[in-house]
């Protein structure tokens, strides 16, 4: 393709839903290419903590997170799959409350989540702590490796033929003649454009003259050195605060949203050793022998949101052939599948599920 | 414990040993702290309780008035402590510190990072067997111990360290099997005009040769050492003359002391926000700094070899002109000192880091199957298969593969993954930054870091939406 030949689209950010739109759109027989300002998966989609747990998951997108989970099922070991069950805990009576009213209404909207007894849990997990109030399981939670996402998508991207560049931030849209896309690597021109960028949604929105209310959450992730044996299945927390998992190789992965500094426009975020000391306070009360490891790497990533923390997935607002695809709490698990709705709506086919209107009013529920 | 401080000084060695003492003599309130038990860092190291009486060396001469200028001094020292996280809040710095197996806070108006250099180990085959360590690892050996690395040793690599090793070895009793230098005659030659500026160390070194020649201890210059025989052990070394790759010499020996120049430790800046640069002479990627150690983030200074090495003189030199920087901009009366003294050692320095750094032929000696992360074993085939499949940056590798994702972090291997990128992507080595470092700045006891809380206390926020 010469420089002056538009694509039938360009994918700006190269994350888990921007690479699946573009397997998906470019399946359906367009010419796509995908720019991202850094490595491929190397954002959100490429640092957080690999969780797949209908658990954590907002009632109202149980339906998507449950499609997810069959894609990741399907991706295997390229991507680290573990399909491991997970348990969620409730450390006193309130929070037993709020996870009986939490998981009843996951339940009804689909996902296989049941109580278990303190003897049915400590037979699963004898390295729990005692101090266990109430439990759910469901036996689809699980995780994937995400910093395997990038190296995954290149190769997929690859064997379906689809350009990708890297290091190749957009600085500037040209809207004369369809799009012309300034970047360090030349002009890119596209007939149709696609915002992926995560947390950079609002910046890259706003060279459309734009405005998306996209907020950033700084979300700590911290990593242990390898241990023996400590847990086998996903364990997390009645709050959403916890996230744990060991990995084949003994090291445990510890997360649950916990912030830390810094925005995505100031580049890289930090982490704040005021509350990831919580985090790690947490992961030890529910396994003691936590306290004899030792954490290797504590590190950030963007998950991006607006103000009604439900996904950005149509037609951008006032752009004629621009779409906006972010902000989906659980994107990770979510991410493969909403790739796909994205990619057929822009093919021009119905999608499966609803797509979530960026133009919508975000004061008012009305997803 | 709550405890507050005009400037807090990380890395007790040369450079922030003589900043400390500067800062203090100048009216500031001190803390300085070490890894280790006592100060004097890599070079000036402290000697073991067991061997105090043994020989003066004019490292441990220098060493013992560095530490005892500083049981004179105003400065709080603390050694044997682990600083794991730096913050600027406030206006004012805090430090998350480990010591006695607790983990605690203190704060301070500036920082000083002074944390010197790690050793670079270019591997060859084999270098993993037991028996190989490095060439600082080695000094650290005789002067803390006296402990030799065995009986027989082939010493080898580049830069000067080779012959200070092989005479300590022979000073302390050992045999030197050879030295392999990859440096040839005409390397040494060429830093001779450099050198004549500091006298005293250039008449050290010709007597180290000088013994070494009269001992008829082998030197095979212009040559690496190819393969590391043995298994369980180390048995001997191969050797490869690097102009015409043909065999050289094979030695029998039982240790192999090896290394290839220094690596500045430029994590905690990078963390900070100091901008990076590929400096070769200065020892790879270094954080920019004036030369007296200020940076563009308020109250952050760099002194000694973290920001290029120079060496331990002029280090030495560099945590004065530190010390007296950070004073003045906190408002003290202090000269500003001259920097001819400092520019003479760093040219003396930066002679030696151009014949010690890593050499594309020493590369070339691994093969497929050379481990290049020995944290998670991972060999030369592995990371280049991973840098054909399309990681073409040292994070894409590091993610893809968890290489440097080990407990030292990346600090030992990410030199020669980085080397493995440029030279299968055709890049310059400078365009080949490394990986983004994390937090913690050293692996972390959980237990430690948590300490005692009660579960009601912790601060859990407000749950996610349902």
């Amino acid at each position: 393709m010469t420089a002056d030949t538009a694509y039938d689209i360009a994918i700006i950010g190269g994350g888990i839903m921007g690479c699946a739109t573009a397997l998906r759109v470019a399946a359906g027989g367009m010419s796509v290419i995908v720019l991202d300002q850094g490595d491929l998966g190397q954002g959100a989609s490429g640092v957080n903590a690999g969780t797949l747990s209908l658990q954590i998951k907002r009632v109202k997108l149980m339906p998507y997170a449950l499609k997810g989970h069959h894609l990741w099922a399907e991706m295997g070991d390229a991507v680290g799959f573990a399909k491991t069950g997970g348990y969620t805990l409730a450390f006193n009576a309130r929070e037993a409350e709020m996870l009986h009213e939490r998981q009843t209404l996951k339940t009804q909207a689909g996902a296989p989540i049941e109580f278990v007894s303190n003897n049915r849990l400590r037979a699963a997990e004898p390295n729990l702590t005692h101090k266990v109030e109430a439990a759910s399981f469901c036996p689809e939670d699980g995780y994937a490796n995400a910093a395997l996402t990038g190296q995954y998508y290149r190769g997929r991207l690859r064997d379906a033929g689809i350009q990708y560049r890297e290091g190749c931030k957009v600085t500037a849209i040209d809207r004369t003649n369809g799009f012309a896309l300034t970047t360090p690597q030349g002009t890119i021109r596209a007939k149709r454009i696609l915002l992926a960028a995560g947390a950079w949604l609002k910046p890259l929105a706003a060279l459309l003259d734009v405005d998306l209310p996209v907020n950033a959450r700084v979300n700590t992730v911290s990593v242990t050195e390898r241990m023996p044996p400590l847990i086998s299945s996903v364990i997390g927390h009645a709050t959403g605060l916890l996230t744990m998992k060991q990995k084949v190789n003994g090291t445990v992965l510890i997360g649950g949203g916990w912030q830390g500094l810094g925005t995505p426009q100031d580049g890289r975020g930090t982490v704040n050793a005021q509350t990831v000391r919580p985090n790690l306070a947490l992961a030890q009360y529910a396994v003691p022998a936590l306290g004899a490891a030792r954490v290797t790497r504590s590190w950030t990533g963007f998950e991006a949101n607006v103000p009604d923390f439900y996904p950005l997935a149509g037609a951008l607002p006032g752009v004629p052939d621009a779409f906006v695809l972010g902000c989906v709490r659980g994107g990770y698990t979510i991410g493969p599948y909403i790739g796909q709705l994205m990619g057929d709506a822009i093919l021009g086919r119905e999608p499966e599920m609803p797509l979530f209107d960026p133009g919508r009013d975000f004061e008012k529920d009305m997803i | 414990m709550d405890e507050h401080y005009d400037t807090a000084v990380i890395g007790a060695g040369p450079a922030g040993g003589n900043a400390a003492l500067q800062a203090a003599r100048r009216g500031l309130r001190v803390v300085l702290l070490d890894e280790q038990p006592a100060p004097g860092g890599q070079v000036w190291r402290a000697k073991s309780a067991s061997i105090i009486a043994a020989p003066t060396t004019p490292e441990s001469s220098a060493g013992d008035a560095l530490r005892s200028a500083l049981g004179a001094s105003e400065v709080t020292l603390r050694a044997s402590t682990r600083v794991w996280d730096i913050r600027r809040q406030a206006g004012a710095w805090t430090l998350q510190i480990l010591r006695d197996n607790t983990s605690l806070e203190i704060t301070a108006r500036t920082l000083i990072l002074a944390t010197g250099a790690r050793e670079y180990v270019q591997p060859v085959p084999g270098w993993t067997t037991p028996g190989v360590i490095g060439l600082a690892g080695a000094t650290a050996l005789f002067k803390h111990s006296l402990s030799l690395p065995g009986n027989r040793t082939v010493v080898s690599g580049t830069g000067p360290l080779v012959f200070y090793v092989a005479s300590e070895i022979r000073r302390l009793g050992g045999t030197v099997a050879a030295i392999v230098t990859p440096n040839s005659r005409a390397d040494w030659a060429r830093a001779v005009p450099a050198m004549l500026g500091q006298p005293k160390l250039l008449a050290r070194g010709a007597v180290w040769l000088a013994d070494l020649m009269l001992a008829r201890v082998p030197i095979l210059w212009g040559h690496a050492v190819s393969d590391v025989l043995g298994t369980d052990h180390v048995t001997g070394v191969k050797t490869r003359n690097l102009r015409n790759s043909l065999t050289g010499t094979e030695f029998a020996a039982d240790s192999l002391c090896l290394g290839h120049g220094l690596v500045p430790n430029i994590e905690a800046a990078q963390m900070l926000g100091v901008p990076i640069r590929h400096v070769a002479s200065l020892g790879g990627w270094v954080p920019e700094a004036e030369p007296d150690g200020a940076t563009n983030v308020e109250g952050l200074y760099l002194s000694g070899d973290g920001c290029g090495i120079r060496g331990a003189v002029a280090a030495g030199l560099q945590g004065t002109l530190t010390g007296a920087r950070v004073a003045r901009d906190l408002g003290k009366s202090a000269p500003t000192p001259s920097l001819r003294q400092w520019q003479r050692a760093a040219r003396f320095g930066q002679a030696m880091t151009a014949l010690s750094h890593p050499r594309p032929e020493v590369q070339a000696l691994t093969t497929q199957d050379t481990i290049i992360c020995r944290c998670e074993s991972l060999r030369r085939g592995d990371i280049t298969a991973e840098i054909t499949t399309g990681a073409a940056s040292a994070n894409a590798v590091k993610s893809g593969l968890r290489a440097g994702m080990g407990p030292c972090g990346g600090k030992y291997c990410q030199t020669a993954i980085a080397g493995l990128i440029a030279a299968q992507m055709g890049k310059a080595i400078a365009d080949v930054p490394p990986p983004t470092p994390r937090s913690p700045l050293r692996p972390l006891p959980l237990g430690q870091a948590v300490g005692d809380f009660d579960y009601d206390d912790l601060p859990i926020p407000k749950p996610a939406p349902l």
